[in-house]
């Protein structure tokens, strides 16, 4: 069944940029896909548009289906975006915690969209609520910061405590915009073997916009490459090898490859 | 700038500048009559003190309830700009009235006391609290906004998780300093009836009571120097 499908999606931004150009997509459930491209290529503005939080331009074919229900279409986003958005998990490349909240209610928060609307103003969360949101900050292993202001945590950590905001919301599908892009290797690695476990365990779909393809290699089984607005390659990861890449983008492609092969040593170590 | 100043000279009656020399000796014999200060009514005097502060602690707790809600209306960031504008618009108003302007209205609605002076300091304060609470919601990061906005939370959420936990600080903040800012105004409010210290002091002045006059601004200096301390503490634990 298909768990995302994306049809003749377009965005043209104020300033005449065009960010989108007629994109077709179709994620099915419990995929695992990773979205590359080079800065400006369109990716964080695909992400934005899954998650319905910019409409696109209004073209008669365009529309977005998350889960069998349409998150936008004609460039309108739904009435009950609400709703949608529940199932739908986004994490950031700036985590997008609030700092000066507790870990727990920066996770906590993760369950506002399932509330009503006193008892979500008030902090009225349940105790199931709170065993939830523990349960989830164990899963990606920061349990022992709960207590801790959000600020006061390393990057890695704060986005696995984002990632542990979407896991509390009962997200069906997770869509993380450049997670690692500010994160050094280490934290990176976790983050992404964070997402790996919960795709895999909970079979929650996830797409993944990355800046280098070391990482969609070595995590993603799909990888979907974009260049201006369009889709230049779909297919198996190890089918995007560098000489690929150097084909599709040309010069650019550099930049898209860890520059460092210590580094790339260092996860060929982690995946053997 | 020369030509500006030329030109005010006269309406501001410049000219008698040299009195302050000729007339030297006359505003001696007048400080003269400060310097022995009489408390022999300190009772009283620190009675009315206290209404003065008590006075400015009400209309600056009103003006910070109704604040923050009203700042969100005004904040180009949360409102449409057709709620933003006028909202604003009144605070101005709010605020560009002097509080002993507001008062003298309010003693003629509500009577003399002091509750007029809290209610001339409410809406003054509101005002000021409408645009700087407003412009810490504006510099707020929208970043934490998003996060909350993706869980499907809603407006309320957003503003509630997302916004005020990062503009308490500054609001707390900006709220101790107006008060600290109500003291001062509120000693003169009672000029015109609207209660506390002012009053006393006023009917000194008029009676030519030096020595009186000269204690309460001591006891107005010391009232005020200690709020100063007071909220700079409370400050420091609270942001």
């Amino acid at each position: 069944m298909s768990n995302i499908q994306i049809a003749s999606l377009s965005k043209t931004f104020a300033n005449g940029t065009k960010a989108l150009n007629g994109l077709d997509l179709n994620i099915r459930s419990g995929e695992m896909v990773a979205l590359i491209g080079a800065s400006g290529s369109g990716k964080s503005t695909l992400v934005r548009h899954i998650a319905g939080l910019i409409g696109s331009d209004v073209n008669a074919g365009t529309s977005i289906n998350v889960d069998g229900r349409i998150v936008q279409a004609k460039g309108r986003i739904a009435a009950d975006i609400r709703n949608i958005r529940r199932n739908i998990g986004v994490v950031f490349q700036q985590f997008n915690l609030v700092g000066r909240l507790s870990v727990l209610t920066n996770v906590l928060t993760g369950k506002l969209g399932q509330m009503p609307l006193l008892a979500g103003a008030l902090g009225n969360f349940s105790l199931a609520d709170q065993q939830v949101a523990m349960q989830a900050l164990e899963r990606v292993g920061i349990a022992a910061t709960a207590r801790q202001r959000a600020s006061t945590l390393s990057g890695g950590q704060q986005q696995r405590a984002a990632i542990a905001r979407a896991l509390v919301q009962g997200a069906k599908v997770l869509i993380a915009d450049e997670p690692i892009a500010s994160l050094d290797p280490a934290s990176a690695r976790r983050v992404m073997e964070t997402l790996v476990g919960i795709n895999r365990e909970d079979g929650i779909t996830i797409i993944v916009s990355l800046h280098q393809v070391e990482y969609a290699r070595r995590f993603c089984p799909r990888t979907i490459a974009m260049q201006a607005g369009r889709i230049v390659f779909d297919g198996p990861s190890v089918a995007l090898t560098n000489e690929r890449l150097t084909e599709i983008y040309g010069s650019a492609s550099e930049e898209l490859v860890l520059p460092d092969a210590a580094d790339l040593n260092s996860l060929k170590a982690v995946a053997a | 700038m020369a030509t500006l100043l030329a030109w005010s000279f006269g309406p501001s009656e410049m000219y008698k500048a040299t009195g302050l020399i000729t007339y030297g000796g006359n505003m001696g014999k007048y400080a003269s009559g400060f310097l022995a200060p009489n408390f022999h009514d300190w009772k009283y005097y620190l009675e009315e003190m206290l209404v003065t502060v008590q006075t400015a602690l009400w209309g600056t707790f009103l003006a910070a309830i109704f604040g923050m809600p009203i700042s969100l209306l005004c904040s180009n960031n949360l409102a449409p700009i057709w709620v933003v504008q006028p909202v604003r618009r009144l605070m101005d108003a709010a605020r560009s009235i002097n509080e002993l302007v507001w008062a003298v209205f309010f003693v003629v609605a509500v009577g003399l006391g002091p509750f007029a002076g809290v209610m001339a300091i409410f809406v003054n304060t509101l005002g000021v609290f409408g645009k700087l609470y407003s412009e810490a919601v504006e510099a707020s990061d929208p970043r934490p906004v998003e996060g909350i906005r993706a869980t499907g939370a809603s407006k309320i959420h957003e503003i509630l998780y997302g916004i005020i936990p990062q503009v308490m600080p500054l609001w707390i903040s900006y709220t101790l300093y107006r008060f600290e800012a109500n003291v001062r105004g509120a000693t003169i409010l009672g000029i015109v009836g609207a209660g506390g210290i002012g009053q006393v002091l006023f009917e000194n002045v008029r009676g030519f009571y030096y020595a009186e006059t000269a204690a309460l601004m001591l006891m107005m200096i010391a009232t005020v120097a200690i709020v100063d301390i007071i909220s700079q503490q409370l400050r420091r634990i609270m942001v």
